[in-house]
């Protein structure tokens, strides 16, 4: 066999069809790489509609957090002691409470005091989960097993009595405990997902290429694995974040958490404390509605990277439905054939089993 | 790491190597199979050192977080329990709460743990100096009922539904996802409350709070046992109808991605009935994942269910943690603390058995 | 003249709980500039092993791999040396690029690691390298890999493997994850590079026809140990060991097919 000349391989050969494609200069040369087209691209994973609708609902409570005082008629904690536990009115849109408080500024108050510390908790626990998960997947041996052992321990241990033991011991514990306590518990689970994808990252041809080219450990972590990570850690941050709210409410309710931070937990201690059940529905009732408000729009969004990241979950549904309007049944026993002239009803019919 | 000794025994060796030669020349595709169950030492091996160490880890958190604390409260806690303690119940509460500054670290370490070994917990002030043992061990069954049946009957449910609507992808079940899970981010305390509003307070059809009528006592009667029923029907609703959602989803997906393998479509190829592709084929192997998350997510269980008894004044653990904060009750708290991690431990175990027995890969898989 | 020696190497994995696996046995060739050897086996022959000592991802359990004569050192100055001189091209087109990352980046960073060339020239560099390919630089260098073609992406890996200016190249199985129609195109540019560059190549492969068009020397290779070595045509044409005439009797060939129903038509008409 003989090895053509390079000057043959330049005409495009009839059984070569690719190496034409390569030579042609006709090809539209590839749009530059802008900031603004390589932000658009990693936030792909936020343009389908249910991120949408799930980033708009955290939006409207954010811009609530941030303009509290000019959304809010009251102070939350002025009291109206000739209109206690009134239902809803133009005055007061969600009622009052037992001392003429109204309820709808404590609402837009508390929204502060649950996205602060939700924030804050995440935030903190994604880091730890970060540095812990990708360290442990990119380790090999008894280091990353023990890493991997410390994040089951905390996984498996029961994180609300932990947090209400540690809570308990502070008199009035600042914001930032209170967000480190929330964080403690929640930071393994996604310790432990990132050491999964980590370590299946870690054995992908680019990476050895990346060290057999002699770069250096932290490029390797940073530049190369960290880019392909982003979709994992911004689902545990989703996630971790609905937990911490959980939490934190949670707490506040039992009463664990001191009430000088106000959230819609606090609002339900003394819903519950004053006897507003079963009666003053418009007391205990917003509160709740709201975190799991809260909770639906951080679903939607982590929905929306599951499906990003996992495009069988899209796509499945939609195939049935297309084959179901052409009346065949992904289920079917038997395989309907399609001719182009009758419309396939022989064979989703036919739904017997034999052999 | 040694060779298997009980393995050249036997006669499936490779013909390259000699009798008791535990060197095998050749391949990955070469190794022999050995055949049989095994019983796989290494995974359950593995398995007990971790819950081993968890539990260790769980008893030295116990021991630092008092001392790691500043010591108001527990100064405050000792001042207030003077002059009702015995020398003994005293000296065990100073051990707990690292009072002794004159005894070592160290020291104070192996005396807790002899403590905890000899089932000492400590007493607990807020229910009579009764050893915290007592009062754990009187509380301890109503929680284990109540959660231990509500979450089975809210995994069956939520697999079922799941496996269900996996099969039927892009049906009109389909719309079921985005409900449940609505509902699964609904506080757990919150449905609680709205729950007896309405059901209890409003239309009366269930008892609005504890474990059976006020003043009755216990007994193995059907007059008692219904009362039992009837109580814990409102708290176990809520529980299901809030954790529900979780398992739907993980099922749909799992269901999902079987769907897609091969050997799904050979079943159906081969004219099986659609039944039993779903139960047998498909959803057997969808539901190996789900035990896993299943011990992993008790934690939460466990946590969701303390804050219903709150709600539902049900006489359980949770109940008893809660009057326990209240009254800064720092020895009962850590003794449930302790009684909670065991338990949760033992149910890992429990399904770490179940999904040995369930999946045919972790028994063959040893090298 | 850069020179790799491996020498009676011998590699041998200890499997948890049941015995010992030995991958290589006692496996020995010497891998010179300007020529090309093929390595030949079936898959778990230990082919990906060589590669991967070779790569420096796994030690020798006995012998030793020399370069020039010296041992490979573990780190420092001697080591970076030895992976500038010595580079491979994986098998998978798509696992072998980061996904994340441009074309650019890929066949950058060997540059700026190995300062191969002056900061302001590594732009030029880069273009140079992709038409030495065959690529077209404009339309490829911001493209990310999943917009690329299989052929097209190896053809990156082999820019990129080509950008420290190695004298030796590994090439583990270079097109066997490409379609076969294009097969013939990359292999013959990795012919022409070897040539024109004057490199020693290594070439992985299972594949005995490949390896026979492309290598002077082909190596076989059976559970971990060298059964027949020699001249390419050679191994093919008369083959010594019972495995090498097994591996040959597999591969279908059209001229003997023709030839043995040419002898029975004659043989019939008679």
């Amino acid at each position: 066999m003989t090895i053509p000349a390079p000057h043959e391989i330049a005409q495009p050969a009839a059984g070569a069809p690719e190496t034409a494609a390569l030579l042609t200069a006709g090809s539209r040369p590839a749009p530059a790489r802008t900031f603004r087209s390589q932000l658009r691209a990693s936030l792909a994973m936020f343009g389908n509609r249910k991120s949408a609708a799930g980033l708009i609902i955290l939006g409207v409570f954010v811009l609530l957090a941030v303009f509290a005082p000019w959304i809010a008629p009251y102070s939350p904690t002025a009291q109206h002691l000739d209109a206690t536990l009134q239902p809803p009115s133009w005055q007061h849109l969600l009622g009052t409470t037992h001392i003429g408080e109204d309820v709808f500024s404590q609402l837009v108050y508390g929204t502060r005091g649950v996205l602060v510390v939700g924030f804050l908790a995440t935030i903190m626990a994604t880091v730890v989960a970060i540095v812990v998960g990708v360290t442990a997947g990119y380790l090999r041996g008894w280091r990353s097993e023990s890493l991997s052992a410390l994040s089951n321990v905390f996984l498996v241990l029961p994180g609300l009595p932990l947090m209400i033991i540690i809570a308990s011991q502070f008199q009035d514990p600042p914001l930032w405990v209170i967000a480190a306590v929330l964080g403690l518990t929640g930071w393994a689970w996604g310790a432990r997902v990132l050491r999964a994808q980590t370590m299946s990252l870690r054995n992908r041809d680019f990476v050895q290429a990346a060290r057999a080219n002699g770069e250096p450990l932290h490029r390797i972590i940073l530049v190369e694995m960290l880019p392909n990570l982003m979709a994992i850690i911004a689902s545990s941050f989703v996630g971790t974040m609905t937990a911490a709210v959980l939490g934190l409410t949670t707490l506040a309710f039992i009463g664990v958490i001191p009430v000088s931070n106000l959230n819609w937990g606090t609002i339900l201690f003394w819903a519950q404390q004053n006897s507003a059940f079963p009666d003053y529905w418009w007391w205990y009732v917003p509160a709740g509605l709201c975190i799991a408000l809260l909770g639906v729009a951080l679903a939607l969004i982590n929905f929306g990277i599951d499906e990003y990241v996992n495009p069988r979950l899209r796509s499945a549904g939609e195939r049935a439905r297309a084959l179901r309007k052409r009346g065949i049944d992904q289920n079917a026993a038997v395989t309907a054939v399609r001719t182009d002239s009758s419309p396939a009803t022989t064979g989703s019919h036919t739904e017997s089993t034999t052999a | 790491m040694s060779a298997d000794t009980s393995a050249p025994a036997t006669g499936a060796a490779p013909a390259e190597a000699a009798p008791g030669d535990p060197t095998l020349v050749g391949t990955t595709a070469t190794r022999a199979e050995r055949g049989g169950i095994r019983v796989p030492w290494r995974f359950i091996g593995g398995r007990a050192a971790f819950y081993l160490f968890t539990a260790w880890a769980a008893i030295t958190i116990n021991f630092f977080i008092p001392r790691l604390m500043k010591g108001d409260a527990v100064d405050a806690y000792m001042a207030r329990s003077q002059g009702q303690l015995t020398p003994d119940a005293e000296k065990a509460l100073r051990l707990m709460f690292g009072l002794d500054h004159s005894v070592p670290l160290w020291q104070q370490y192996l005396d807790y743990w002899g403590m905890l070994l000899r089932g000492d917990l400590g007493v607990s002030i807020s229910t009579g100096m009764a050893p915290v043992g007592d009062a754990i061990a009187a509380a301890l069954p109503w929680t284990l009922g109540l959660v231990g049946f509500a979450t089975i009957v809210s995994f069956l449910i939520g697999t079922s539904l799941g496996a269900v609507i996996g099969w039927r992808r892009g049906g009109r079940l389909d719309v079921l996802v985005p409900v449940t899970t609505f509902l699964g981010t609904i506080p757990y305390f919150w449905l609680g409350l709205i729950f007896i509003a309405v059901f209890a307070s409003v239309l009366g059809w269930f008892p609005a709070g504890h474990a059976y009528e006020v003043g009755v006592d216990p007994g193995w009667n059907a007059d008692f046992i219904g009362q039992v029923v009837s109580h814990a029907a409102l708290p176990v609703i809520t529980i299901v109808i809030a954790s529900l959602g979780g398992w739907v989803l993980g099922m749909r997906n799992m269901m999902l991605t079987v769907l897609d393998e091969d050997y799904i479509t050979v079943a159906q190829a081969k004219g099986m009935p659609n039944r039993r592709v779903l139960w047998r084929y498909a959803a057997r192997n969808a539901v190996l994942p789900q035990i896993q998350s299943f011990a992993l997510s008790l934690g939460f269980i466990v946590g969701g269910t303390i804050v219903m008894e709150m709600v539902f004044s049900y006489p359980g653990i949770g109940l008893l943690l809660l009057s326990a904060t209240n009254a800064k009750d720092y020895a009962l708290m850590q003794g449930i603390f302790l009684v909670l991690v065991m338990a949760v431990l033992v149910a890992n175990i429990i399904a770490d058995i179940a999904y040995a027995i369930l999946d045919p890969r972790t028994r063959q898989t040893e090298a | 003249m850069t020179t790799l020696e491996f020498r009676d190497v011998t590699k041998i994995y200890n499997l948890r709980g049941s015995g010992q696996l030995k991958a290589l046995d006692e496996v020995s060739f010497t891998l010179s500039s300007h020529q090309t050897i093929g390595l030949v086996g079936q898959s778990g022959s230990g082919k990906s092993t060589i590669a991967k000592i070779l790569t420096q991802l796994e030690t020798p359990t006995r012998g030793e791999v020399l370069l020039d004569g010296a041992p490979i050192p573990r780190r420092g100055k001697g080591l970076r040396r030895y992976r500038q001189q010595l580079r491979m091209v994986f098998q998978d087109p798509f696992a072998s690029l980061n996904p994340y990352h441009s074309i650019r980046h890929h066949v950058e960073r060997p540059l700026r690691l190995d300062h191969v060339v002056p900061r302001d020239e590594v732009d030029a560099e880069v273009r140079r390298l992709l038409e030495r390919v065959r690529l077209d630089p404009d339309a490829v260098m911001e493209r990310r890999p999943h917009e690329l073609s299989g052929g097209q992406r190896q053809r990156v890996a082999i820019a990129r493997a080509l950008a420290s200016r190695p004298a030796l190249l590994v090439a583990d199985e270079p097109v066997s994850m490409l379609d076969v129609s294009i097969r013939l195109g990359v292999l013959n540019l990795l012919a022409d590079l070897q040539r024109e560059e004057g490199l020693g190549v290594l070439y992985i492969t299972h594949d005995l026809a490949t390896a026979r068009h492309f290598s002077d020397e082909i190596l076989v290779l059976n559970q971990g140990r060298v059964v027949e070595s020699g001249p390419a045509d050679d191994v093919i044409l008369h083959p010594q060991d019972p495995y090498t005439r097994e591996l040959r009797a597999a591969s279908p060939d059209p001229e003997e097919f023709f030839r043995r129903r040419a002898a029975q038509t004659t043989g019939g008409a008679r």
